[in-house]
């Protein structure tokens, strides 16, 4: 099978910034790694390659040392790895992004599988799985917790979705994209054979002028969304927090987190 | 001709409407009337009862637009969204609404792709620009430590996906007086390539974390499985569900859907009980935007006390049978 992974660099979780004036984030001096979310698709990629032989070839979209990324998917057992980088395509949102990554894939030939992850944890929409589908004509399962079956020779792919009351089975054919859940794999750590590998491997890559892609329809202009304002909300609360000293203290703060309840109108 | 009116989607589960269906006709409510248009809920689904449909314009809505058809008994991204962008191409709405819920959240980046328009994921907060009348859309990001307002000023109609219990239902109007028109079928949207095969619904509410009012949610230092029994007690005593730090989804304790945090899901309720969970970054992600937050932890330097509005430090195995046995007697007064 011929599995392509889309993967995104993100920031480290915690200590993101972003420029108040831009509205974008500050990329610079923030470790960067693999959207956690993404490798579970790597893994359930890996997972099908060893079942049924094929290469996963993983594909990023973002600025130059995304390069990093695809090489840790390399070292964790993918095989191929495409990068997609140019200052045309900067201030892209999932529209935009979606569009590049479909024309790209597109340009990388014949496939049978894409996956990715759920949603990346910087913008957190989840919307460039479906995205791609949708851009690609390519079937789609969403939210996918496991794969049962696919099947190469018959093209018959069978998935568990999870919904809001469990989970569906759903048939598709190859080729489709899923994007998939937490649920559909224990990720690997990479292997020092990996890495060695990650080291000498040869990085596609694409740019403005050698994808097809139609110039109003990438980069800031491309993009239908405009970030206008950011605002970076108060999360500490200072509550009330009672830290009982005996027995009696124990009853007194739970009458009172009753009392919270019935004035939050909770009781 | 130009674009207008707002229209929300609605969503249907075994017959009946769902309540996210009611949440977005009142986000939809306040901007049709800032606008001064119609508000039209669309219902897209497998058959529902006639006096569901009134229900809808009970809520607020000015029309009702549905396509029913056995085909659409089960959610095929492709199919819904050929239906969703030939009503839109055709009637040219100005605001497109969905619930951010499994199938909102797939149906809609999947119909903006093919409409070349903005959408916007999550929201919590929607206004109408008052000189430029843009929609001005509101969310979270980076795991809830940005606050984010987007719009789309070139590109119709504007579409946003909603988070769930971010709003509340408008009160039912008997009174109120809409048009229910029933769009006929047309095999020609159906896209065969996918089949729903099964369904395995999942036994017990806690699986549905995202539309309850309460969650109690147990972390690592609820110490075993079936210490959760607890939790299950205090989540009906409030009258919520309970839910799970991943620590204790990975240990066996509770199953992946209820599951809180940047690789679970993103919970918004009215109350949110922690107990015996640190609150890591990735676990306050899902949970920092609950309207109240109480948290039950032996540890005072817990992070999980920095977004609490009320905190007990004590130990959980003396704080949870006694808040049982008040709750109980409150109960039966
Ligand atoms: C990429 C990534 C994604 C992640 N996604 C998620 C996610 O979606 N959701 C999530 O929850 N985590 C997630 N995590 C894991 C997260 O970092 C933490 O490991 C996890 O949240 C810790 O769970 P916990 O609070 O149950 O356990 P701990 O951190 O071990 O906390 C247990 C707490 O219980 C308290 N305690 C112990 N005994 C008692 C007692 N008797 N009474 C009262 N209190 C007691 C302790 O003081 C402690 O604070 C993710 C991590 C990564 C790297
Ligand atoms: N720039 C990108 N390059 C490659 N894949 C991406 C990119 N952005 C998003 N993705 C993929 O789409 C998924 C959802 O991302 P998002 O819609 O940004 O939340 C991610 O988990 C990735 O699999």
């Amino acid at each position: 099978m011929n599995i392509i992974v889309a993967i995104k660099q993100v920031p480290e979780t915690s200590n993101v910034k972003m420029d108040p004036v831009t509205g974008t984030m500050i990329r610079e001096g923030v470790e960067s790694i693999i959207n956690p979310l993404d490798l579970y698709a790597i893994e359930a990629a890996n997972q099908l390659k060893e079942a049924h032989g094929g290469k996963v070839t993983v594909v990023t979209m973002g600025p130059p040392n995304a390069e990093k990324a695809l090489k840790e998917a390399i070292a964790m057992g993918c095989d191929e790895a495409v990068l997609i980088s140019d200052r045309a395509f900067a201030g892209a949102d999932t529209w935009s992004t979606s569009y590049v990554l479909a024309k790209a894939i597109e340009d990388l030939g014949e496939f049978d599988l894409i996956l990715c992850g759920e949603r990346a944890t910087d913008g957190d929409t989840g919307q460039v799985g479906p995205n791609i589908a949708a851009a690609m004509d390519v079937p789609l399962a969403t939210y996918v917790s496991q794969i049962e079956s696919a099947d190469p020779a018959t093209g018959e792919l069978l998935v568990w979705r999870m919904t809001e009351y469990g989970y569906e089975k759903l048939q598709l054919p190859l080729p489709s994209l899923l994007t998939v859940v937490k649920e559909i794999s224990f990720p690997r750590l990479p292997t020092l054979r990996g890495k060695q590998r990650a080291r000498a491997a040869d990085i596609k890559s694409y740019n403005a002028s050698n994808l097809e892609v139609e110039k109003d329809k990438i980069g800031l202009k491309g993009s239908p969304t405009r970030v206008i304002k950011i605002e970076t909300p108060k999360v500490t609360r200072g509550g009330t927090i009672i830290k009982p000293a005996d027995e009696k203290d124990l009853e007194d703060a739970v009458d009172k987190l009753i009392d919270f309840l019935k004035a939050k109108e909770i009781l | 001709m130009k674009h207008q009116n707002v229209w929300t989607i609605a969503e249907a589960h075994d017959g009946k409407l769902r309540t996210v269906s009611y949440e977005l006709l009142a986000r939809g409510r306040q901007l049709a009337d800032d606008l001064g248009q119609e508000l039209v809920s669309v219902l897209i689904s497998g058959h529902v009862d006639k006096d569901e449909l009134q229900k809808l314009i009970e809520r607020g809505a000015d029309r009702v637009l549905v396509v029913f058809d056995e085909w659409l008994d089960s959610f095929i991204a492709e199919t819904y969204s050929n239906i969703l962008c030939d009503l839109i191409l055709e009637r040219k709405p100005e605001i497109v609404l969905a619930a951010a819920t499994f199938n909102g959240r797939t149906l809609l980046p999947h119909a903006a792709m093919r409409l070349h328009v903005g959408l916007t994921a999550d929201c919590t907060g929607l206004a109408i620009d008052p000189i430029t009348k843009d929609l001005l859309q509101t969310r979270p990001a980076i795991g809830g430590n940005i606050l984010a307002t987007i719009k789309s000023p070139d590109h119709r109609p504007q579409m946003a996906t909603v988070r769930p219990k971010s709003t509340k239902p408008l009160d039912k109007d008997k009174d109120r007086k809409g048009e229910i028109e029933l769009v006929p079928f047309k095999t020609a949207w159906v896209d065969p390539r996918v089949k729903r095969l099964a369904t395995r619904e999942e036994a017990g509410e806690d699986i549905n974390i995202q539309e309850a009012d309460v969650v109690v949610a147990g972390g690592r230092g609820m110490k075993k499985g079936e210490n959760f029994n607890m939790l299950q007690t205090l989540a009906r005593n409030l009258g919520g569900v309970v839910g799970a730090t991943r620590d204790a989804v990975d240990r066996g304790w509770a199953k992946y859907p209820q599951q809180v945090g940047l690789s679970g899901k993103t919970v918004t309720p009215k109350l949110f009980v922690s107990v015996g969970a640190s609150g890591s970054i990735q676990h306050l992600a899902g949970m920092k935007t609950s309207e109240n937050i109480i948290a039950i932890n032996t540890n005072e330097d817990a992070n999980i006390f920095q977004v609490a509005d009320f905190g007990i430090v004590a130990d959980l195995f003396e704080v949870l049978p006694l808040l049982n046995k008040k709750l109980e007697e409150e109960g039966s007064k």
